[in-house]
């Protein structure tokens, strides 16, 4: 285990600060724009890794929390003329009242029958914004401009501060991880995955500590949601609670590696350039296209390598450690 | 008189729909004792070691386990209270090391990572696995399995382990070593009940023997008084068996 993380660690703090100084190195802003998605979806993908990485237990519900975050702050100004900075705050600490509150029937379900129920889940909240007055339904809330400061979390044409947002967002995520990952909390997550029966006899309590993952989760996905409706300053609920969304966090995290620190940020590499090529260059006909070459790659990986891109890479080094 | 047993059962009672998994067991277990589980398969044996280790809420009687009412327990309260079971079919945890799955068992005393991983040491050490620490749970034999079902179980200190079939499926050195542990376990103050069908190895290291048939007590006693009990000779061990060991 220490080991692991000390052959890992250089690298990580190599391609953290890579991914932090990339967008200084083009005056694109469309390439901007692509890189702030993509720290976004490789932080969403850390997040929703301690919960199916770690514990074992597939989400594909976490457009929701994403969701829940996004409204939250454009709620607060719209309505309250509060800073978007407590709508974040207060839209992570709802996402993660919600992900408790549905943690405890749902994780009563075991496998599948768990992933549809999130999946559910996702739908059902989505329905509720839909048709939710207060949040205007389903025509969505314009975030009212202000003008461009830290505090206002509006910077109009400027893409670089709400790239360092993201980044800052995407760096809570990562070191969460690592830090869940090799805790003792994190390492009763890999005991529930390996055999939830050991663990019991163990001494642990199955769903007090899936709870708590899906918790520590879905605080940080909401985090992404408020960066998401502060960057667009327009949030729908076909947007912010989208399937689509939910897919892209899985098949991203799937596609890299499930469970390590490093498959969402290659994931993320891949498919979100991918996904916006797809968009820009095709426009409306070319929406799926990029789901549908993802599907494609997983479905390419997972056959020869279940752990993904990061299996692929780290296969050797493995082999060499298990024969010593 | 004698201090109260540290595991007491009465009337232990297990139903699955028409089946009688378990019909009003009761035994105690003394403190420091090795007590073997024994019978024919479908006895109720693994159905028993479920109730009292909480994986099932058993249908009617009581279990008191060191003072405590534990009848309905989950596994994670009994574990607590000193009590720990591994599993017939082992339940190795795969994409961990060893020393993780250990690590895993030490928590539960030590939530001080660099306390638990000293006393997850301690354990391997005890049973002989310190050199596998870094292999993953997937790479074991199945001896090294067993074994390490047992160093988890030993890492959450337990008072009373619950041993399911450790020896099956072992050769006779490997039995000779599991039989040696036990008696080692024993040696540490820990009570032991071991559900075996193994029983050269299991009798001559009892300090008593209950068996069960088609979820019924039908005898309990000094092993070598088992081992000469008509009726448990005939139905249970088989005609070939007898006492002259």
């Amino acid at each position: 285990m220490n080991s692991g993380w000390k052959i890992q660690r250089g690298p990580l703090i190599a391609a953290a600060a890579v991914m932090g100084l990339l967008p200084l190195l083009t005056s694109n802003v469309n390439l901007q724009h692509i890189l702030i998605l993509l720290v976004m979806y490789a932080g969403l993908g850390e997040a929703w890794n301690i919960v199916t990485g770690l514990a074992g237990q597939t989400s594909f519900g976490h457009s929701a929390f994403f969701g829940i975050g996004a409204y939250a702050a454009a709620v607060a100004y719209w309505k309250y003329g509060a800073s978007p900075w407590i709508g974040m705050a207060v839209g992570s600490l709802i996402a993660a009242a919600v992900a408790a509150a549905i943690s405890y029937p749902v994780f009563r379900l075991e496998g599948k029958y768990f992933s549809i129920a999130t999946l559910a889940f996702g739908e059902i909240v989505l329905q509720i914004f839909k048709s939710w007055d207060y949040v205007d339904g389903a025509t969505g809330i314009i975030i009212p401009v202000a003008p461009a400061s830290l505090l206002n979390f509006q910077f109009h044409g400027l893409k670089i501060p709400y790239f360092y947002i993201a980044y800052a967002i995407f760096l809570v995520s990562l070191v969460t991880f690592l830090a869940v990952e090799r805790s003792r909390f994190g390492l009763y997550l890999k005991a529930i995955k390996n055999n939830q029966d050991a663990a019991m006899s163990l001494g642990i309590n199955p769903a007090k500590y899936k709870l708590m993952s899906m918790v520590v989760s879905a605080a940080i996905t909401a985090l992404f949601g408020s960066f998401y409706a502060q960057y667009i300053l327009y949030i729908d609920p076909f947007m912010v609670f989208s399937l689509d969304l939910s897919l892209k966090i899985v098949l991203l995290t799937v596609l890299g590696g499930l469970g390590s620190v490093w498959g969402p940020i290659l994931g993320s590499a891949l498919l979100i350039p991918l996904s916006e090529y797809t968009r820009i260059s095709m426009g409306g006909t070319g929406k799926g296209i990029d789901l549908m070459v993802f599907g494609l790659l997983i479905m390419l990986v997972t056959s020869f390598r279940p752990k993904g891109i990061v299996g692929m890479l780290t296969a050797r080094p493995r082999a060499a450690k298990g024969g010593a | 008189m004698e201090q109260a047993p540290l595991l007491s059962v009465r009337d232990l009672t297990m139903r699955f729909g028409s089946l009688l998994a378990n019909d009003k067991v009761s035994f105690d277990v003394e403190k420091g004792q090795i007590v073997a589980l024994i019978g024919p398969n479908g006895a109720g044996k693994t159905t028993c070691f479920s109730c009292l280790s909480g994986f099932y809420a058993p249908t009617s009687g009581k279990v008191r386990f060191d003072g405590h009412d534990t009848t309905g327990m989950k596994p994670y309260h009994t574990c607590r209270l000193g009590m720990t079971r591994t599993f017939q079919v082992v339940k190795t945890m795969g994409d961990m090391t060893v020393e993780e799955n250990v690590l895993i068992g030490a928590f539960l005393r030590h939530p001080d990572m660099s306390t638990a991983k000293a006393r997850a040491k301690e354990a391997m050490e005890a049973t002989g696995m310190l050199h596998l620490a870094g292999k993953f749970g997937k790479s074991l034999t199945i001896a090294d399995r067993k074994r390490l079902e047992i160093t988890r179980a030993l890492a959450t200190e337990p008072k009373l382990l619950m041993l399911d079939e450790t020896m099956a499926g072992l050769n006779p050195t490997e039995t000779r070593e599991a039989m040696d542990l036990c008696l080692k376990l024993k040696g540490r103050g820990i009570t032991l009940i071991i559900v075996e069908h193994v029983m050269e190895a299991i009798m001559p290291i009892s300090d008593k023997a209950i068996v069960l048939d088609s979820g019924r007590k039908i005898a309990e006693g000094r092993p070598s008084d088992i081992v000469r009990d008509e009726v448990v000779i005939k139905a249970y061990l088989g005609e070939n068996y007898n006492a002259k060991s």
